[in-house]
């Protein structure tokens, strides 16, 4: 019953973008990745504060989908910064306090579970 | 109003490792970087054995204890023998490889490059007669433990 309840709760969460809602997780990220856009990606990182989205940002976004296409799962952090050509150092400046989780919800994935 | 004030995120962590086995040192490494992961600020203070994570010529043979750990359920006399340490070491490293743990040398360094801060304990570093040269160069400082309590105001104190 009360688990039934939280999912409710989970599936009405919504995100208007362009005049359109979007379904979105418990963490805020789109429920549905296919929903995405590069247009999206914009909007969702002006209200994160991240700002005008660089040529690294799009390296590390679409890289990040990639994997997700490939795996199912958004790909942790160490793999981001040995395979997608930006570093450690990059990466945290590109995506400032929290770098997984911001660079998934800008991509529209879920929140990467992994530890590391 | 105090359950509110008690569920205030976390924003910094200072992070204690005391012991030099690897199954001592990474919990304390993997809650640093997933710290930084989640955008909390966080330093790693090694003290007593727990600095040989951070010696140049040690961090890189770090041993899982075999004796005295009766989680490892192994008989004392066992765990004695030669070889099963290093037996141990290799089947965790394995283990921890197939999650995407990095080895000790690259976890710091990736905590380091994430901007969490790395510290030794001056009255370990005196006591073991180690010199600033011994230790790995992503090691900021080596403090006395006043400082150690200067530099984690406004944060939690974890002893690992």
């Amino acid at each position: 019953m009360h688990n039934l309840e939280a999912m409710k709760e989970v599936s009405v969460v919504t995100l208007e973008i362009f005049g359109k809602t979007l379904a979105v997780d418990k963490d805020g990220h789109l429920a549905n990745p296919g929903d995405w856009s590069e247009a999206i990606a914009r909007e969702i990182a002006a209200t994160e504060g991240i700002g005008e989205l660089t040529d690294q940002h799009w390296t590390v976004i679409h890289f990040m989908r990639g994997v997700y296409q490939e795996e199912g799962a958004p790909p942790s952090i160490r793999r981001i910064t040995k395979e997608s050509g930006v570093d450690t150092k990059g990466l945290y400046q590109l995506f400032p306090n929290g770098p997984a989780k911001r660079a998934a919800k800008i991509a529209g994935l879920p929140k990467p579970k992994s530890c590391v | 109003m105090p359950e509110e004030k008690s569920r205030q995120p976390i924003e910094r962590v200072s992070i204690i490792v005391s012991r030099g086995s690897l199954d001592g040192v990474y919990p304390g490494l993997i809650m640093a970087n997933g710290a930084r992961m989640e955008g909390i600020e966080a330093s790693l203070f090694f003290t007593f054995f727990g600095l040989d994570a951070i010696i140049n010529k040690r961090l890189d043979h770090l041993k899982v204890a075999t004796v005295g750990n009766p989680a490892m359920h192994m008989p004392t006399l066992l765990g004695a023998l030669p070889g099963m340490s290093a037996f141990a070491t290799f089947m965790m490293k394995k283990e921890m490889g197939k999650l995407d743990i990095p080895p000790v040398r690259e976890f710091l360094e990736t905590i380091h490059d994430a901007g969490g801060e790395i510290y030794g304990c001056k009255a370990s570093v005196d006591m073991f007669h180690l010199k600033k040269e011994d230790f790995i160069p992503q090691v900021d400082d080596i403090i006395t433990v006043g400082e150690f309590y200067e530099k984690s105001a406004g944060a939690q104190i974890i002893f690992t």
